[in-house]
């Protein structure tokens, strides 16, 4: 059986998925990036062979796409038929499920974005641009000073009856204001609650600036396993707002579909996670604009790089990178 | 007053390739004329260190480009203006180089073209000019302004097709390199004829169904590449027609007496979305945004730098726009945070969706 892979690797979360031609899910990995792409997604593979080969091992991989802000990086070393960008691939994935969606709420751990779809073509999006309150890294930092487990922070809103106003415009001010209604006596239910419609309220005012939210939508990224916010953003809306169970996996699924309809195919190795990958940076100093250029390497092998402004930008890092690895060999 | 016309070393903030048209205006000087230098990250760096903060991009890159050129001997520095903020630019940049412990001259040119205005100021600086021959150096710069819009308006529509990477690029830099030595209207004349018959004999594959999409937005970070990433270059790699109509031949057309002709037709075309002027560019954004749309255009994108008030002021209309009739706008801001893979990435997503887009509409 034909199978592909499809990996995302975001600022906070790596995931991936193996899909067969019609998009079921064959496997699936979520875990921590922890700011280490490389490992993550080597992780990521491991847990994906082990349950390939337990439950479908007549699959063969043999397309694979990647998306995520590290999707440069982990497609030249997975050799990705497919580098796409999240927004795309989240519209796909989505699409592949709910083929009557409308709009699509997204809320990540350093970006959010709405997608607006209308007879199942995307027709416009916005992501956040400047500033990552109201995401999820957000809200783990408020739960570190709350001293409650991010993940039963749904949990807390829900039993809320009032909800605390927390002004929501910025990361640095909802927390000042956060322990200014904690020292007066707010208790912590209801802080929460409060926090979750500050989410909803700066997203629907930011990203959701100006666009149709209509029904059907569906709410997916890591905060959307929060199910405070999920209320909150029925609440702001007056809708159902649908949360996938795969959810969080859907950039993962939809660079899959997308690497399958790519119609390029060659058989993927698991065994790529015991390959030594690294990556060097180096200032180019070519002309005052000073490029930062990043290099793959792979085993020691230049794969690829990326980061130059023009072609001599990479000659000459290259080049320098080389003398510097002869002249350290003695 | 006390120099003399030849001891100055005048300099100007860069544009785009306006460069060749303000080398021949600024030549009525008789002085040397030294641009400053390319921009790179270190221009964007200069500029934004001694700039508030809260300034719009443009001005950052102005000031750094002056540090760049005083630090190269410039003397005399030159500065427009416009109907925002543009307008006060000269002055607070004046005072701050001033502070920064510079020498030098400013000469504002705010308050459009007005032609006897600017002479006046270029005649107290070189006193052998005479109004002929300062009537000939307008002529030559507007015509060499006319020969880069139209020339580069071609580039812009084709590169994405060239068959051959780069080759609209290199012929349009060997354009502007001769375009830069023309003396009269009749070597522009020949230059730009030579170069209308080049350019349209590079070979292009124009593939089925190809995306047209309009640039529209704040005149610098239209005009300027560096300040936009590029942009246009961007999206004729991802297989994109890009239209633009903001330049300076249109802003020469549209200004002096043609200004209140040309603020009543665009009112017009912007309707129902406007009915008042929004301030600067605005109101042109509006109008030529909805007048791609009737003319069947994939999308627009709007570029302004942050916290543009003219052009905040055309998004809630552009908003509306875009809503009731599913036309695509995706909203750029730029200032000096702006990353260039999160810009890599909206480009991305808006392409991709105007193909599904127009891939369903075509079925």
């Amino acid at each position: 059986m034909k199978a592909y892979l499809g990996v995302d690797v975001g600022s906070i979360s790596t995931k991936a998925v193996v899909a067969d031609g019609d998009g079921q899910v064959l496997a699936r990995s979520y875990l921590w990036t922890e700011g280490n792409p490389l490992r993550a997604v080597k992780r990521v593979l491991s847990e994906l062979a082990e349950q390939v080969d337990a439950a479908h091992p007549d699959a063969r991989v043999v397309a694979v796409g990647a998306t995520g802000s590290a999707r440069e990086l982990i497609g030249a070393v997975l050799g990705a038929q497919v580098v796409k960008n999240e927004i795309t691939a989240h519209a796909v994935g989505t699409l592949s499920r709910h083929a009557d969606v409308r709009t699509i709420f997204e809320i990540g751990g350093q970006d959010s974005k709405i997608i607006i779809v209308r007879d199942g073509v995307p027709v416009d999006y916005a992501m956040n641009t400047l500033c990552a309150a109201g995401t999820g890294s957000f809200l783990s930092s408020q739960a570190r000073r709350l001293d409650v487990p991010v993940e039963e922070f749904g949990d807390y809103a829900l039993r809320s009856k009032k909800p605390t106003k927390i002004a929501g415009r910025c990361t640095v001010f909802a927390e000042s204001d956060l322990v200014h209604k904690a020292q007066i006596g707010h208790p912590v239910e209801d802080i929460i609650a409060g926090l979750c419609n500050a989410i909803v309220g700066n997203y629907l005012n930011n990203v959701g600036k100006g666009k149709e939210i209509l029904a059907p939508i569906v709410f997916q990224g890591g905060v959307s396993k929060n199910v405070g916010v999920v209320k909150s953003f029925e609440d702001a809306t007056g809708e159902e707002v649908y949360v996938d169970d795969d959810g969080h996996l859907m950039g993962a699924l939809g660079v899959a579909l997308v690497a399958r309809d790519e119609g390029v195919e060659s058989l993927f190795d698991f065994a790529v996670r015991d390959v030594k990958f690294e990556t060097v940076g180096e200032e180019c100093g070519g002309c005052p604009n000073d490029c930062e250029v990043v290099l793959v390497l792979r085993d020691g092998e230049f794969i690829d790089g990326w980061g130059n402004r023009c072609a001599r930008g990479m000659e000459r890092v290259r080049t320098h990178l080389a003398s510097s690895v002869e002249s350290a060999v003695p | 007053m006390s120099r003399a016309g030849s001891e100055y070393r005048v300099s100007f903030p860069h544009m785009g390739n306006y460069t060749v048209p303000i080398v021949t205006l600024a030549s009525m000087l008789d002085c040397e004329i030294m641009p400053p230098p390319k921009m790179t990250r270190r221009t964007l760096e200069l500029g934004a260190r001694y700039s508030p903060e809260f300034v719009c991009i443009p001005f950052k890159y102005n000031l750094g480009n002056y540090i760049e050129a005083l630090d190269q001997g410039a003397n005399l520095l030159f500065q427009a203006g416009g109907g925002c903020r543009f307008g006060y630019y000269g002055e607070v940049q004046e005072a701050i180089l001033q502070d920064l412990g510079y020498e030098f001259e400013m000469v504002l040119l705010a308050g459009g073209f007005g032609v006897l205005e600017h002479y006046n100021k270029f005649k107290s600086r070189n006193p052998r000019l005479n109004m002929v021959r300062a009537i000939r150096h307008y002529r030559l710069a507007f015509r060499q302004t006319r020969a880069l819009d139209r020339i580069e308006d071609f580039a812009r529509r084709n590169a994405g097709f060239e068959v051959e990477e780069g080759a609209f690029d290199s012929a349009f830099d060997r354009f502007v390199g001769e375009l830069a030595e023309t003396r009269s209207i009749a070597d522009v004349e020949r230059v730009e004829a030579a170069y209308t018959e080049e350019l349209r004999s590079i070979p292009v594959e124009r593939p089925e169904g190809l995306l047209r999409v309009g640039i529209v937005g704040e005149l610098y970070v239209l005009m300027e590449p560096f300040s936009n990433f590029f942009i246009e270059r961007e999206l004729a790699r991802r297989g994109v027609e890009v239209h633009r109509y903001v330049n300076v031949s249109n802003m020469v057309d549209h200004g002096g007496r043609n200004k209140n002709r040309h603020l009543r037709e665009i009112i017009g075309i912007a309707d129902p979305y406007l009915r008042y002027h929004i301030g600067a560019d605005g109101t042109e954004s509006v109008a030529t945004t909805n007048r791609l749309r009737q003319e069947g255009f994939d999308g627009v994108l709007h570029l302004k730098p942050f916290g543009c008030m003219p052009e905040v002021n055309a998004m809630s209309a552009l908003q509306r726009l875009s809503r009731e009739h599913t036309f695509p706008v995706l909203f750029i801001s730029f200032d000096s945070q702006t990353s260039e893979t999160g810009l890599a990435t909206r480009l991305d997503a808006f392409c991709d969706m105007l193909r599904m887009r127009k891939r369903r509409l075509g079925a």
